[in-house]
């Protein structure tokens, strides 16, 4: 049987019963005592910092006020009014550095509002209680393809949905959902809850999915544009940036984003092969939840290995602190010169010309992702331009989400992007504009 | 979806929600934020008669009682009636109800028990085309001294002889609201109901002396060393309020009188509650004060889902429900057995139930060594202290014993009949139960 000391990659390092407990829930939900004392917290703050600080604008006041009444379905349906992926919002947002940084008890006491968890409370409360809340409006008569049924398409589509169109949103996997479904890491979106957040979102009706779907090889915008009333791109980005050093092509190498999408749809934790001595390359969330997640897998050493200084780490201090208090090693100013068998040579930045060598019988990139294509559309640096609409350089063509210019590459800011172009994608058809 | 129009005296509003004559109804511009934060009506702030308009002190206003944390469960105020021009406010009041069609103005007042003094005023209120007038006979200070307020409330032939004025020159609805300064609240709303009134409101604040500030011996609110006692709201009147408005709305002289219930209502729950008592409507004024004109949005979220999960399609499925359920002790079913019980799996072992019941009570809860606290039923008369001071929601429950069992403490066997104390033999006037 392998175990954490067992070189090279092995599945099965841990015991059943330890993964099981190591994939649970990061944060267990709150039970009502729990919710009704964390919701009597809020101040019921006037203009809200935290409503301007979350990219949807949801009414956080409002809905934690709804929660302390006893209402936590009316508390959903003010989230949801907002965000329709609010539930997935609620265990994925760094709210450390969104509404719970700006909550005034923050900056007070050093101890926000729990307004993830709470929005989380919400949101599951009405969930498992009430099929589908929102009703469509009469028939636009129009068609809307939405190209990739992640955070971005799935909001858009809702929205155009209820505004009263017809929508089919193609995605390029197998199963939609985008990062939400492939991205994530498992601890944050535990018991499926992404494939049963998108089969919730669907209880609208009028969105179709055909998945298998490729942007550039089974589809052309120009079809689309042609078939359709509208088209909306979120596609997200599909390609990973590469290292560039000798040593790449290992066969211990590989993308971070595999391995976190690979651990989501597996069925059996203990059929993941992980390395003893794991090296991740990167400074944010992407690099966060790889490194976790190989050490939840029974990896004996793993470390994060960043160009830059701990403060310029895209990963948030909470995200960091997660990682440390795994037991994954943060290491800073140090990038990748070589990779050579079961070892990886790393160079510090900061003028020293040193070099130190650490074992590693498997490397994690996660230096970022990129476009990969660009439809023939005009780009804003490596991203497809668009203007605060959404509205990208040819007519009738919006696109929102981590493959459009602007916002973090957040759940919750393709959230707002996609229900914004939807917005305007609306208002556009049926102004005939 | 629930309907939460609300018809009271014939007065439209587009929700039950309104807010109190207070100061969040003193001006023009209060009441149009109110209104565009969508409370269904507002009772204007109290005029007086025409004149130099009344001063207020430049000291502090209110004071206040905190729980934990500082959340407002009390405030009392000494402020008294508009201090702005009767003119100003009746054009401010005609230039919003021309706007605003839809919701509910009522117009307060507060002038001398003379007949000329209502004669002279009522025209003008008339002319702004208000939805209907209250009569101020509840302010407990500063007015009352000067024979206004709850100086008149507390007469019920003052209340009487104004209603029957202001029915005369005056032909929309007039609500008389009522101080809760007084022993028995049943007199004034009979009086109100005898002069002729569409409806009372209550309560109106109660006398109050919030602190003491123990450096300066003044009481708080302190205007330069001294204090005068205030008009108590907020939260922590509201069971006071909501027993006044039960026993007019069952009291068989006022039973069927609309009454719009005031008193501490701050979520859709309360509010609810006061319906359920046989309020047409609420009026809000501390929560409001305290949180801003918002919440108003969660008691109307709150309201029309709580509706729709009980079937309620109309605020009059439900309002008066709870009355008939109201009744006077000696009709309480003795033949009803309870007993705590606690569980075990909720409890956190504070033992605080253990302490109330040994020390205040009846020693019916015992304690073992390693902190194991259970009900003895021999003992437990199922006071409901425990629940009451339990920290943790329904770990204690108080769980009626079946009939035919026989109940530990007395030894009797529990019976379903109905029996109460008119019949029981302990009375000494127990009377047949033929």
């Amino acid at each position: 049987m392998p175990d954490t000391t067992t070189p090279g990659l092995a599945a099965a390092r841990l015991g059943r019963d330890e993964l099981k407990a190591n994939f649970a829930d990061l944060h267990e939900p709150l039970d009502p005592h729990e919710a009704a004392v964390a919701a009597d917290r809020c101040y019921f703050c006037y203009d809200a910092p935290c409503i301007t600080a979350c990219p949807t604008s949801i009414d956080i006041p409002l809905f934690i006020r709804q929660i302390a009444t006893g209402t936590s379905e009316a508390a959903a349906k003010t989230i949801f009014d907002q965000n329709i992926l609010g539930g997935m919002c609620a265990r994925v947002c760094p709210t450390e550095t969104l509404c719970e940084e700006a909550c005034v008890r923050e900056a007070a006491e050093g101890k926000p509002v729990e307004i993830g968890r709470l929005q989380r409370h919400a949101t599951d409360t009405l969930m498992a209680k009430q099929a589908h809340p929102y009703v469509r409006a009469a028939s636009t008569g129009k068609k809307i393809a939405v190209v990739g049924a992640g955070p971005a398409g799935l909001a858009a589509a809702h929205r155009l949905a209820m505004l009263g169109s017809d929508v089919t949103i193609y995605d390029a996997r197998s199963k939609a959902g985008g990062l939400n479904e492939f991205g994530i890491a498992s601890y944050k979106s535990t018991n499926d809850f992404a494939a049963r957040e998108v089969d919730w979102l669907l209880g609208i009706g009028g969105i179709t999915i055909q998945t298998g779907k490729t942007l550039g090889s089974d589809l052309s915008l120009d079809e689309l544009s042609t078939d359709y009333d509208a088209v909306f791109l979120a596609v997200g980005l599909g390609g990973v940036n590469a290292l560039s050093v000798d040593g790449e092509d290992n066969s211990g190498v590989s993308d971070a984003v595999d391995f976190i999408g690979d651990l989501r749809q597996a069925s059996e934790l203990a059929s993941l092969p992980v390395g003893r001595d794991v090296v991740v390359i990167g400074g944010g969330m992407t690099a966060v939840d790889a490194a976790v997640q190989s050490k939840l897998l029974g990896a004996r050493n793993v470390t994060i290995a960043y160009r830059r200084g701990r403060d310029r780490m895209s990963a948030s201090p909470y995200e960091q602190e997660l990682a440390a208090s795994k037991g994954v090693q943060l290491l800073f100013n140090v990038q990748p010169a070589a990779i050579h068998d079961g070892e990886i040579e790393l160079a510090y930045t900061d003028g020293s010309h040193e070099t130190l060598r650490l074992p590693a019988d498997q490397v994690f990139k996660a230096i970022g992702q990129t476009l990969v294509t660009d439809a023939g559309l005009a780009l804003d640096g490596r991203k497809i331009a668009v203007d605060p609409n959404g509205r990208t350089s040819r007519k009738g063509v919006w696109a929102g989400g981590d493959c459009a210019s602007g916002g973090d590459d957040l759940t919750v800011t393709a959230v707002a992007e996609g229900r914004d172009a939807a917005m305007d994608i609306h208002a556009t058809l049926m102004g005939g504009k | 979806m629930a309907d939460l129009t609300s018809d009271f005296l014939g007065i439209k509003s587009p929700n039950p929600f309104w807010l109190a004559s207070a100061p969040p109804t003193d001006k023009e511009y209060n009441v149009r934020r109110a209104f565009e934060a969508g409370w269904g009506g507002v009772v204007w702030k109290t005029l007086g008669m025409e004149g130099p308009p009344v001063v207020n002190v430049n000291g502090p206003r209110y004071g206040a009682i905190y729980g934990a944390d500082r959340r407002l469960m009390g405030l009392n105020n000494i402020e008294l009636i508009t201090d702005r021009p009767l003119e100003v406010n009746l054009e401010e009041i005609t230039r919003v109800k021309a706007d605003y069609p839809d919701r509910a103005i009522i117009v307060s007042l507060m002038v001398p028990c003379e007949e000329q003094a209502w004669k002279d005023i009522l025209p003008k209120v008339a002319a702004t085309g208000a939805d209907g007038i209250e009569l101020n006979f509840g302010c407990p200070h500063g007015m009352s001294e000067r024979g206004m307020g709850a100086a008149v409330g507390q007469v019920p032939e003052y209340i009487e002889m104004v209603t029957r004025w202001c029915k005369q020159y005056y032909d929309k609805p007039v609500i008389v609201k009522l101080t809760p300064n007084i022993t028995d609240v049943r007199k004034p709303a009979a009086a109100a109901m005898r002069g002729g009134a569409d409806a009372v409101s209550l309560i109106n604040t109660i006398n109050s002396i919030t602190s003491v500030n123990l450096d300066s011996m003044s009481p708080e609110p302190s205007i330069d060393g001294k204090g005068s006692h205030g008009g108590y709201c907020g939260p922590a009147v509201k069971p006071i309020a909501m027993s006044m408005v039960s026993e007019i709305a069952r009291n068989p002289d006022t039973h069927g009188l609309p009454i719009s219930g005031i008193g501490g209502v701050t979520t859709w729950r309360d509010a609810a509650e006061f319906m359920a008592l046989g309020c047409g409507n609420v009026q809000v004024c501390t929560a409001a004060m305290t949180y801003g004109f918002k919440i108003v949005e969660e008691m109307i979220s709150g309201l029309s889902q709580w509706m729709d999960e009980k079937g309620y399609e109309n605020l009059h499925d439900f309002v008066g429900m709870a009355v008939p359920n109201v009744t006077d002790w000696k009709y309480l079913n003795l033949n009803y057995i309870a007993k705590a019980v606690i569980s075990q799996d909720d409890c956190i072992k504070c033992g605080r139930c253990y302490a109330a019941c040994e020390d205040t009570s009846h020693q019916a809860i015992s304690m073992s060594a390693d902190r194991v606290f259970e009900v003895i039923d021999a003992e437990c008369v199922a006071c409901n202290l425990c629940v009451d001071v339990c920290p943790v929601q329904d770990c204690i429950s108080m769980v009626p014993m079946k009939a035919g069992e026989v109940d530990p403490r007395t030894g009797k066997v529990v019976s379903d009949d109905y029996a109460n104390w008119t019949t029981h033999p302990n009375n000494p006037g127990a009377v047949a139960a033929e």
